[in-house]
């Protein structure tokens, strides 16, 4: 399947290092803005077809593009969108814009494989949602509760001006996507130098289940993540206390483009390409 | 002149913020009414009130608390005559729309508090409170953390953003008296006149009073302080000490240092649950760095995996874990017990 970039800045440019190690999804181009920008210099030297003049220009150079990967931001998206919904070509959101339903790959990509936006909600919630989803799989859960903590270097202008934004879609993903009745989510930034990984700690009331069926659900979930995110880990086994069940989750970059400590914009990127794999392998399938 | 009737320090009181830290964020509406009143009646200017953590806070992480943001500021807003309400916001837990409900329900001070390098996290909740027409004040948190001008480059983003004032926010009781001075210093070298600066201690190092007061001395005009010391750590600066301290050297902050003594004593020590005290495990807060408000977490982390709370909490400061990072607590708890007993499930 052949897949475009829009956007050349690090996220896009992670993306490209990721999609040369998946052999179905064939990465034809990437565009940008700006004709100085070195992510799209890379991209060229990389021999993709590169364009400065936004993604429409990219599309006529490759028309053969079935999917389209948006690394540029919230206010560029909806433009970008609008040009893919008219030429029905998909998009993977990568932008804190909020089309499309609400998706982590390991959890209900499934449902939403004809979706023509995704939506991949907040790093925090690529990397905590599917242990809320291993917990409400196992026993009904009333509350789920996640802390976020990621390295200062690694939070961009986009999270830094929208932090409401990100708690929010963070909280309402752990009900939508998660399985959880209720909802709550923080962020924390450390400045830590060198820079921390990426930390979350996930808490969740549960009514019934074992701790033997929460440790194989929860176990069985870090195999499926990591298998798109390898840096993903348990950080110690999970707590159980009372009601509750508590799990810690640390995020180790793949460090393809971003620097190691940046789980959480690795998470990001992988469970974007992971999304289009899954895309892709249903195409074939159906072939 | 009307020195004498002029404040030259505006105290804001957080022992109904600050304080809950104390009791695990356990204050009733009931307490919150006769502190609030004592503090109404004394003269000061701002009262704060609210979850330890700010708006929003309570939770599993940070501690649930015995009643809702709501209910507590309501209950202030029942028996506030003079003072204002102050609410606290942290971004990353509060957002606008717990700001927008703290203003509905009275509150016309807000305090937006980041750590002390993110201060542009911030920037929209200043904004949107001014936009409501409240008095705003910034907090750095952790502010022994980061060199004088590299915090006041920081408190110059907040000022920018439309802060009225700036506090130094001693969380983990770490500074000098020459590292405050140092900061008022720079604060005031990078901010334009009419924002004012502001100083919040603990008293980890027995620093609390004598730090508020030289911060006033080189041009603080913002204290906050805590009846009976009550807060987090070895708790805040003493609002009474502060007080008297500050009138014998010619400050005055317009409140009546008997009608405070008589808040401490008779309204706020009965709800403490114990006394601060600078023992083994906040002097170690204060020399390692650590938020005052980890103590009440490390120590359950302590009992619950049967390590040394000093150990714990100086780990977290050789992490240079922030305000906001209790799970750290329990995780770096259940690190220390698997080393030492090939084990990490609590017992």
């Amino acid at each position: 399947m052949k897949v475009g970039i829009v956007g050349s800045g690090n996220i896009g440019m992670d993306l490209m290092y990721k999609l040369q190690r998946r052999p179905g999804l064939e990465l034809v181009g990437v565009a940008g803005r700006s004709a100085g920008s070195s992510g799209l210099a890379l991209a060229r030297s990389h021999g993709y077809t590169v364009t400065d003049e936004g993604l429409e220009r990219l599309l006529d150079l490759e028309p053969g593009i079935e999917l389209v990967f948006d690394a540029t931001s919230a206010q560029g998206h909806y433009a970008n969108f609008a040009v893919l919904q008219a030429r029905g070509i998909q998009c993977v959101n990568m932008t804190p814009a909020r089309t499309g339903p609400k998706v982590v790959p390991s959890v209900n990509m499934m449902e939403h494989l004809d979706a023509p936006a995704i939506n991949l909600i907040t790093c925090g919630a690529q990397a905590v949602t599917p242990m809320v989803a291993a917990i409400s799989r196992v026993a009904h859960t009333p509350y789920a509760e996640i802390v976020a903590t990621i390295a200062s270097k690694s939070a961009g202008p986009g999270t830094r001006q929208n932090i409401d934004e990100y708690t929010i879609a963070t909280a309402d993903g752990l009900v939508e996507v998660g399985g959880a009745d209720k909802g709550k989510a923080i962020i924390i930034l450390n400045p830590a130098d060198p820079p921390i990984m990426m930390r979350n700690t996930v808490h969740a009331r549960v009514d019934g289940g074992t701790q033997r069926e929460f440790i194989e659900s929860i176990e069985a979930m870090t195999a499926a993540v990591a298998h798109y995110v390898p840096g993903y880990r348990l950080k110690v086994p999970p707590l159980f206390r009372d009601d509750l069940v508590t799990v810690f989750i640390e995020v180790e970059g793949a460090g393809d483009y971003l620097p190691t400590y940046a789980g959480n914009l690795d998470i990001m990127t992988s469970a974007g390409v992971r999304v289009a794999e899954l895309i892709e392998e249903r195409g074939t399938a159906a072939a | 002149m009307n020195a004498q009737t002029t404040p030259s320090v505006r105290l804001n009181d957080s022992t109904l913020r600050d304080g809950s830290h104390a009791i695990r964020h356990q204050f009733t509406p009931d307490d919150v009414r006769r502190i609030a009143a004592r503090l109404d009646r004394a003269g000061v200017y701002a009262v704060s009130v609210g979850h330890g953590d700010g708006l929003g806070a309570s939770s599993i992480h940070y501690g649930l608390a015995a009643h809702t943001d709501e209910e507590l500021q309501s209950a202030a807003m029942e028996v506030l005559q003079r003072a204002i309400l102050c609410a606290v916001l942290v971004p990353g837990t509060g957002t606008k729309d717990h700001l927008r409900a703290a203003f509905d329900r009275g509150a016309r001070l807000l305090r937006v508090a980041t750590h002390c390098t993110e201060a542009d996290i911030g920037i929209q909740h200043i904004g949107l409170g001014r936009e409501l027409g409240m008095e705003v004040h910034s907090d750095l948190m952790m502010a022994h953390q980061i060199p004088p001008a590299e915090l006041a480059r920081q408190a110059r983003i907040m000022a920018d953003a439309g802060a009225n004032g700036v506090y130094i926010m001693d969380t983990a009781g770490a500074l000098t008296i020459e590292d405050a001075v140092a900061r008022v210093d720079a604060f005031r070298e990078a901010l334009p006149a009419d924002v004012e600066v502001g100083i919040h201690a603990h008293n980890n190092l027995s620093l609390a009073v004598a730090i508020s007061v030289e911060a006033v001395r080189a041009g603080a005009t913002l204290v906050d302080a805590c009846l009976a010391g009550m807060g987090a750590g070895a708790g805040n600066c003493q609002t009474e000490a502060l007080v008297a301290t500050l009138e014998r050297m010619g400050f005055p902050t317009g409140t009546d240092l008997w009608a405070l003594q008589d808040a401490a004593d008779d309204a706020v020590r009965p709800v403490m649950t114990q006394p601060p005290v600078i023992d083994r495990s906040t002097l170690t807060l204060g020399f390692a760095g650590v938020p005052s408000s980890f103590l009440l977490h490390a120590r359950k982390a302590s009992e619950q995996f049967g390590v040394d709370e000093r150990e714990i909490l100086v780990e977290l400061g050789r992490r240079k874990a922030v305000g906001g990072q209790e799970d750290m607590i329990i995780q770096i708890a259940a690190e220390l017990a698997s080393e030492r007993m090939g084990v990490s499930q609590p017992t």
